[in-house]
């Protein structure tokens, strides 16, 4: 049977939800810049300009980085909204 | 009576025991993951442009005798393969003495495109895509990218290609 949960940890989960939901969302921006830096590095290099692969593929490291680090705060957050999980 | 309402709320959760905040817990820990792994792959597809980048080697244009100076009218255009068999390109005429060659393929999604002459451009039927005679530049349409210019060169009556611009 699932505990009831106290007003405490009810806001507590209300909180941790909404900075989830926050950090989500910010992933998603830096995800779609992503998707336009692929489709732009590719256009370009396609075109012949071979030379914007590199500073391409590191930008999208750096926003690859962020978002795991990102996902790696969320798991942290559930994990202290939800310790007995 | 309100030992049974409890009686019943109580089998209602043995039933159902699911709590909905883990539930929405989960979910999106779920949909963060599954954001990273995209922006991984991401990561992968710019990783990969960049060693085909490396992997690169200059390519090497072998000189070919296209056509001969006035075996084509003025406003009519020549086919040929260049810079290997397979690959579609296409001499025009512009004037009395202006030659120009351009690879066929779109640079949208490769059909091939043709001149039209009474709009002095080059066509893609697929996609209405249009391009300059004059340098292969986007007129209208979906492609973003010029077309591959094929560099001529005049020996006496020969037109020989000697090279592509960009490379391709």
């Amino acid at each position: 049977m699932a505990p009831r949960s106290s007003p405490r940890k009810f806001l507590q989960q209300r909180r941790g939800l909404t900075a989830i939901d926050a950090i989500t969302a910010l992933i998603v921006v830096l995800l779609v810049v992503q998707i336009w830096l692929l489709s732009a590095t590719l256009d370009a290099y396609l075109a012949g300009h071979a030379e914007t692969a590199l500073p391409g593929a590191i930008v999208s490291g750096v926003l690859c980085a962020a978002c795991i680090g990102m996902y790696g705060f969320v798991r942290r957050v559930d994990r202290d909204s939800r310790p007995n999980r | 009576m309100p030992e049974r309402v409890e009686e019943q709320e109580r089998l209602w959760r043995d039933e159902f025991s699911i709590s909905k905040a883990d539930e929405r817990y989960v979910n999106r820990r779920q949909l963060a993951k599954f954001l990273t792994l995209g922006s991984l792959g991401m990561f992968a597809g710019n990783s990969w442009i960049l060693i085909r980048s490396w992997l690169r080697e200059a390519r090497v244009y072998q000189r070919r005798v296209v056509a001969k100076a006035g075996e084509i009218p003025v406003g009519a255009v020549k086919l040929f393969q260049y810079p290997t068999p397979g690959e579609q390109c296409i001499l025009i005429r512009t004037a009395e003495d202006a030659y120009v060659a351009y690879s066929q393929k779109c640079t949208h999604l490769s059909c091939a495109v043709f001149y039209s002459r009474a709009h002095d451009r080059l066509e893609c039927p697929c996609h209405q895509g249009y391009f300059s005679v004059k340098d292969g530049s986007v007129l209208q349409g979906p492609p973003t990218r010029p077309l591959p210019r094929v560099i001529l060169e005049r020996s006496g009556e020969e037109l020989i290609a000697i090279k592509m611009e960009p490379e391709v």
